[in-house]
């Protein structure tokens, strides 16, 4: 666990998006506890619909979780709009595509600009944002200010969506998928620019995820979500070369140069309307169909009992 | 099986528009893919590896001018007549798309979009059409009463799979994959690679994957060619290719997919600066040099030609060339074999 304090923490965090014309409530996220520190990176890693974009909403203020609570430097977070006006400025997102984030009809000054002027922000803007380019890799910035999204390439694009989240000096940025949808080549050269912004400006981030290769490359901790709950965490070294959780295990063996033979799952995650009960990954599990967990005689308890997150992973056969 | 190669790309170069505006998309590529094998084609955004994907079946724009040889089973499909070229797309080869959500009518029900091409190419009889559509789902492992479902009703491998399955529809003998496990999760990446690999085998047909991520292509194909601005820059069994790229970009991509354990690449996300080449006006000399870690002064006189990368050896099949003024040809008296 990190000695840091944590600035932004979830507690118990739940949030249930109610059902439809009757259908059953979703609980995307379902009991959460997860704290950053000051300065550090956390990679929060799990497939589509385990919840962790809907995580990532409720650390950002944006939806008001349903139990629980998020905290900000040791306060709960209140819900006014005020305080979330503030809060918003110290906790930035940044998201996957840059050309969808991006007003194609502002230059790149205006771009980053918004958030000073939204904020009513003093001071030499013309400098602030000059900083701002400049931190996230544009030089010289000046060269930029007058551009327009479409004329810059994927990785420009998406250093301006980063210019536009420092440009308020945030203590935290949280960035969904930061990558994803950028080329081989780029991806290396974005990641690289959030282990320096952690490193001169002490920035610290909360990075959402499908790639283990991305936490791999730059996070001290990472957390491994599956429908609605973290299942295994830790730091990176012991997660990822030393897996325990048969789901994170299951994920690290399917990479293309793992040296494992490949677990890999059959069929789709489980729908959060419908959280098996149990261990909730009992369904998939493949310590439960070889037998490993019979054999270790707690086969009955994955099937009835929920397993807490002991020691940094989630099972009741570690 | 015959000597003819399944397929042989000669010399293949693309340009769209004319004048001054015109820009080479793919300038001079050759490729080779027996039957039964399955080529890895890596590169990044605006590399020409989508365009080179859909001049394979003359899929391109009227503005696209194409010169070469495209030979599918000796067969040029450049000079083919129109109706022969019907007749190739979907029982010849056919194209898996990424992207599946905007490659399916959404308001049409899946089994009637697989069945579409049986109806068409193979004047297969309604009820034929609908058993042979059941067929293809479960290949593909969808139950056959998933036909009756839309597009939104599924999820992304699935919509996937239903890509693949219609790609199967008519037989193919050659099948183009251009990026087909982009935006899916991993393990529904390797369930949908898993299918592909499964399916390329049983079948006995070719497969031209296309992506940009060199450590799923290594992992899934026998060779592999990068490309780079248009050409391919390195070209060699996956596995080399890939844990031993001769070509500074063929290294570039290969570093950019970290392997987990691996200390050098802990806490060091490996990038490549500078941006991806821009066709319309591309370097002097070798067209990487720009970006290249390693480029001299030589490098800007003459674009640089695949050369063998490793003493050449009996076997075809384990060739590993690279197009860089540092790999020197292997001398004479190494190729013998002693």
């Amino acid at each position: 666990m990190s000695t840091r304090p944590p600035v932004l923490s979830a507690d118990e965090l739940r949030v249930v998006f109610p059902g439809r014309r009757g259908a059953p409530s979703a609980s995307a996220v379902d009991g959460v506890d997860l704290a950053i520190g000051a300065g550090e990176i956390v990679a929060l890693v799990g497939e589509s619909g385990c919840g962790k974009s809907t995580l990532a909403r409720a650390l950002l203020g944006l939806v008001e979780p349903t139990a629980g609570v998020v905290s900000f430097d040791g306060r709960p977070l209140s819900y006014g709009t005020r305080a979330l006006k503030e809060y918003r400025r110290r906790v930035q997102l940044v998201l996957q595509d840059p050309s969808g984030s991006l007003n194609p009809r502002h230059t790149v000054y205006e771009a980053v600009a918004e958030g000073l002027r939204i904020h009513g922000r003093g001071g030499d803007e013309r400098a602030a944002v000059a900083d701002a380019l400049a931190q996230a890799g544009l030089r010289p910035p000046e060269r930029f200010f007058l551009r327009y999204p479409h004329e810059l390439s994927g990785g420009q694009r998406q250093r301006v969506v980063i210019a536009g989240a420092l440009v308020l000096r945030p203590e935290v940025i949280i960035a969904d998928e930061p990558v994803a949808s950028l080329d081989a080549s780029v991806r290396g050269e974005i990641l690289a620019l959030l282990l320096r912004l952690r490193e001169e400006l002490g920035v610290a981030a909360l990075v959402v995820t499908h790639d283990l290769g991305l936490a791999w490359n730059i996070a001290d901790r990472v957390a491994v979500m599956y429908l609605g709950r973290i299942v295994e965490s830790g730091p990176v070294e012991d997660v990822l070369t030393d897996a325990r959780h048969p789901y994170t295990r299951a994920l690290l063996s399917v990479l293309p140069e793992s040296a494992e033979p490949p677990a890999i799952l059959t069929g789709e995650p489980p729908d959060p309307s419908r959280i098996p009960p149990g261990c909730r990954f009992h369904i998939r599990c493949p310590s439960l169909t070889s037998g490993e967990a019979a054999g270790a005689g707690v086969a009955e308890r994955c099937r009835r009992e929920e397993p807490e997150l002991l020691r940094g992973v989630a099972c009741h056969l570690r | 099986m015959s000597d003819v190669t399944l397929l042989e790309v000669r010399d293949l170069h693309v340009v769209y528009g004319t004048g001054e505006a015109a820009v080479p998309a793919v300038r001079g590529v050759d490729l080779r893919l027996p039957a039964g094998r399955k080529l890895g084609l890596a590169g990044e955004s605006g590399c020409g590896k989508s365009t080179l994907a859909l001049a394979l079946l003359r899929l391109l724009p009227r503005t696209a001018r194409l010169s070469g040889q495209i030979l599918l089973d000796g067969e040029d499909v450049l000079t083919m007549r129109w109706g022969r070229l019907r007749a190739v797309r979907w029982a010849g080869a056919s194209i898996v798309f990424q992207g599946a959500m905007h490659s399916l009518n959404p308001v049409q029900r899946i089994g009637e979009q697989i069945a579409e091409p049986l109806l068409v190419h193979r004047r297969a009889s309604a009820a034929g059409a609908r058993a042979r559509t059941g067929e293809l789902l479960e290949q593909v492992g969808l139950p056959a009463s998933r036909a009756a479902a839309y597009p939104h009703e599924l999820s992304g491998g699935q919509r996937q799979r239903v890509m693949i399955a219609m790609a199967l529809a008519c037989g193919p003998r050659l099948i183009i994959a251009d990026e087909p496990t982009t935006a899916l999760d991993v393990m529904i990446q390797a369930q949908i690679l898993r299918l592909i690999e499964q399916l390329v085998s049983e079948q006995d047909i070719g497969l031209l994957m296309i992506s940009h991520d060199l450590a799923v292509l290594a992992d899934t194909c026998d060779r592999l060619a990068v490309m780079y601005a248009g050409r391919v820059v390195e070209e060699g069994p996956a596995q080399q290719v890939y844990g031993a790229a001769r070509h500074p970009y063929g290294r570039a991509l290969a570093a950019a997919f970290p392997r987990i354990g691996d200390a050098g690449s802990r806490r060091a996300p490996r990038g490549l600066p500078g941006d991806p080449p821009d066709p319309s006006s591309l370097p002097s000399g070798c067209a990487f040099r720009p970006r290249c870690p390693d480029a001299v002064e030589a490098c800007a006189a003459a674009e640089p030609v695949l050369a063998a990368a490793e003493p050449v050896l009996a076997e075809a099949a384990m060739e590993h060339r690279a197009a860089c003024v540092h790999v020197v040809p292997a001398p004479a008296s190494v190729r013998s074999p002693s």
